[in-house]
């Protein structure tokens, strides 16, 4: 059994929710350098050469796991990529058994995404490799929230004392829990902002702040990360129409120009354009959405490096 | 003639205001005499209780036995051991079995089961409405006639209110309790757990405490409208305790349930991902559960029920969203009760014995039957309880075929040292 060693991060990543500021520095710090790997004309390093990494997509999704494969490939691990389309699991194969059957193939890492909150941790007690939570049900999905942490602290150069506000679904909305523990654990102040149909219960315990009007968080945040409108759980009532939620909530090009001061605008993707943000903007001067992009890749292969045993700083609490 | 004499026990029967060292003969599986001293014949079997307390048969109106259609989980047959051996004498067994017990072949079936048992009385329950879709209701009368003790759609609420109003005039052709769960299915639409902060971390779909508290409000209107008896299962918000005390107090026919898990345990224990601490209703909040436990003390919830869930291991092997709900609980039950009410002061012993015995036979009529008491001609059944055991439990030692419990490791005090069914020992704790 090829047991992964136990990094500074631990052995898995999960969430952000458990990670010290320190942890979370240590990953954006180390991705910082790995950016130019992919800027290179031959993207690749040998560090996880040997190593092998399953993606396990049990859910839909083309960006995080193409940003994943892209890590794994240019780190020089041997990856494997399953969606639940066409595995086992369609058969009816249960999770436990998927996580015995990767155990009994000697694999170092696992990636998982699933429609269930706390699948990542349930795969993570039963097996001894490291395992990534690439976004389990409603629950976290990490390596966006450090991406998002990763530009906005290219373009603002710390994320201590910024106003960051999450607008949109965050009821279902994965990257707003991580989004919100990664922003706070760095020293930022967090809003929410959307029709409380869209707001999980007690948010304002997770020590957010929550704004009824997208203009006074345009007005009030640095930093805007706009989520997509999950236009599926839409027939549950949550909005009256899409038309009166880009009235009231859409980031649109006026609201964003009557704003005082500089504005960030991220949105982990994809977008509905002309609902919850307009083209005019998205692609806009204020929109580093792109840069995200690249620098999924990067924070990926942070993760996979730190979690394969990667250094620890020094004086680490490894 | 079968003669059993359990001496010098303190012997708690509220249902006669006793509470006092003393003998009770069985004879011919009836009680024949309590009191100091009594002689037995020569041949009668003798059981020393000193130091016990013995007590009328512990009664479980709320159990689910999965047969037919989930033998895996537990059988009619190991249920009624696993009810035996947590103290219980009798058990209400529910009717969403797969098929639903919505005819009177089915409820036969269960009785005839009950009977081969060899455990604790099984008696069934049947559906209010056929194949419990809340569409139409089965034939009451006839249910009632196969051994029905009660209607009950448990495991999902009757959402139409006409047809519960329904239910509630139809049934007093029988004096029958229309036992309903509480569950507004537009609030709780796919919800997990309780509705809070711990949901909000965890990323599950949180059920607010209005999808019970509605439904409550709305039962107890509608037994107040028809007369009928209405008797609500495992209740779990402060809200519903109110409600239910306040409708109590208009004279409404309602009789209530607290569960042990919802008046011990708070949504803390589903973190992270527990999938043995997921229920329907879901466990929430201290102030929940503290409504709970000063409901049972009150008598606001008249009746303590496990509402008994058993589960294979494999199928709570799941992530949380996908696992099912529910705890199995006949083994805990009396140790949980002891442990959180009596030991903490919150009721005496008596009460727990007229919560789990006296109550819960009234309720379901049983106590026609003559169970839930100990007056000389009652039913011979009797739990004696060791209310200064210690023990730790340990799921491996359940009788009950599934082991979905969040309590495993946890110490508790009291426990069924013996269980007489109609004068013969059920059951005896073998250390």
């Amino acid at each position: 059994m090829s047991a992964a060693p136990t990094s500074f991060l631990g052995k898995d990543l999960l969430a952000l929710e458990p990670l010290t500021a320190e942890q979370i520095r240590l990953i954006l710090d180390t991705a910082e350098p790995l950016k130019e790997i992919s800027e290179r004309q031959i993207k690749k390093v040998p560090t996880l050469r040997g190593k092998t990494v399953v993606n396990l997509f049990f859910e839909a999704s083309t960006r995080t796991r193409i940003s994943f494969e892209f890590a794994e490939k240019r780190m020089s691990a041997d990856t494997v990529s399953i969606a639940a389309s066409g595995s086992s699991v369609q058969k009816g194969e249960t999770l436990v058994d998927t996580a015995r059957n990767l155990e009994a193939m000697r694999i170092d890492m696992v990636v998982i995404r699933h429609a269930s909150s706390g699948a990542a941790r349930f795969l993570a007690e039963r097996i001894e490799s490291s395992v990534i939570n690439a976004g389990d049900g409603k629950h976290e999905h990490p390596t966006q929230g450090l991406l998002d942490l990763l530009t906005i602290r290219d373009h603002r150069g710390t994320i201590e004392g910024l106003k960051v506000c999450i607008c949109g679904d965050v009821l279902h909305s994965r990257v707003a829990r991580s989004n919100i523990h990664g922003l706070k654990r760095l020293g930022a102040e967090v809003g929410v902002c959307g029709p409380l149909t869209l707001m999980p219960a007690d948010v304002d315990a997770l020590g957010v702040r929550w704004f009824n009007r997208i203009e006074a968080a345009i007005e009030w945040a640095d930093v805007l990360n706009v989520l997509r409108l999950q236009l599926e759980r839409m027939k549950g009532g949550f909005i009256p129409s899409l038309r009166e939620y880009n009235r009231v909530f859409g980031v649109t090009r006026a609201r964003v120009e009557a704003k005082q001061g500089d504005l960030l605008i991220l949105h982990p993707g994809p977008m509905n354009r002309g609902v919850e943000i307009d083209s005019d903007v998205a692609d806009g001067p204020h929109s580093v959405i792109l840069q995200q992009v690249t620098n999924g890749v990067a924070v990926r292969m942070a993760v996979l490096y730190l979690l394969a045993g990667g250094p620890a700083p020094e004086g680490g609490d490894a | 003639m079968s003669r059993v004499l359990i001496r010098g026990g303190r012997v708690v029967d509220p249902s006669q205001g006793m509470d006092a060292v003393a003998d009770v003969l069985i004879a011919d599986g009836r009680v024949a005499r309590v009191g100091e001293g009594i002689d037995a014949p020569e041949g009668t079997e003798t059981v020393d209780a000193s130091g016990l307390v013995v007590a009328p048969g512990l009664i479980d109106v709320h159990v689910h036995l999965r047969e037919p259609g989930g033998e895996h989980k537990e059988t009619i047959a190991t249920g009624a051991r696993a009810a035996a051996a947590g103290g219980f004498t009798a058990v209400v067994a529910m009717p969403n079995t797969d098929p639903p017990i919505d005819s009177i072949a089915l409820v036969g079936y269960v009785k005839a089961a009950g009977l081969r048992a060899g455990g604790a009385r099984v008696f069934p329950s049947g559906c209010i409405t056929l194949g419990q879709k809340g569409e139409q209701l089965t034939e009451i009368g006839e249910l009632v006639s196969a051994g029905a003790v009660c209607v009950t759609d448990d495991g999902r609420p009757v959402m139409n209110a006409g047809l519960l109003r329904m239910a509630l005039e139809y049934a007093q052709s029988f004096d029958l309790p229309v036992a309903v769960h509480e569950e507004e299915l537009t609030l709780s639409r796919g919800g997990t757990m309780n509705e809070g902060i711990i949901a909000t971390r965890l990323g599950l779909t949180g059920i607010p405490n209005a999808a019970e508290d509605v439904m409550i409000a709305r039962d107890l209107m509608l037994a107040e409208l028809t007369g009928g008896r209405l008797h609500i299962q495992h209740v779990a918000t402060r809200t519903g305790v109110e409600l239910i005390r306040a409708a109590k107090a208009k004279g409404v026919r309602v009789t209530a349930e607290g569960s042990p898990h919802h008046f011990t345990l708070t949504d803390e224990a589903v973190e992270w991902y527990n999938t043995n601490a997921k229920m329907n209703p879901p466990l929430r909040s201290a102030a929940d559960r503290d409504a709970v436990r000063a409901g049972v003390a009150d008598g606001t919830l008249d009746v303590i029920a496990t509402d008994h869930a058993p589960h294979h291991y494999d199928e709570k092997e799941q992530a949380f969203e996908d696992a099912p709900n529910g705890i199995v609980g006949l083994e805990t039950a009396v140790g949980l009760a002891y442990t959180e009410l009596v030991a903490t002061g919150l009721i005496d012993l008596p009460t727990l014995v007229e919560r789990m015995s006296c109550a819960p036979a009234r309720s379901m009529n049983l106590d026609r039957i003559g169970l839930g008491s100990l007056r000389p001609g009652s039913a011979g059944d009797v739990t004696i309880l060791d209310p200064m055991a210690e023990w730790t439990v340990d799921p491996a030692r359940f009788v009950s075929l599934s082991k979905n419990t969040p309590f495993g490791g946890r110490k508790l005090r009291c426990r069924a040292v013996r269980t007489l069914i109609g004068g013969q020992t059920a059951w005896q704790y073998n250390a």
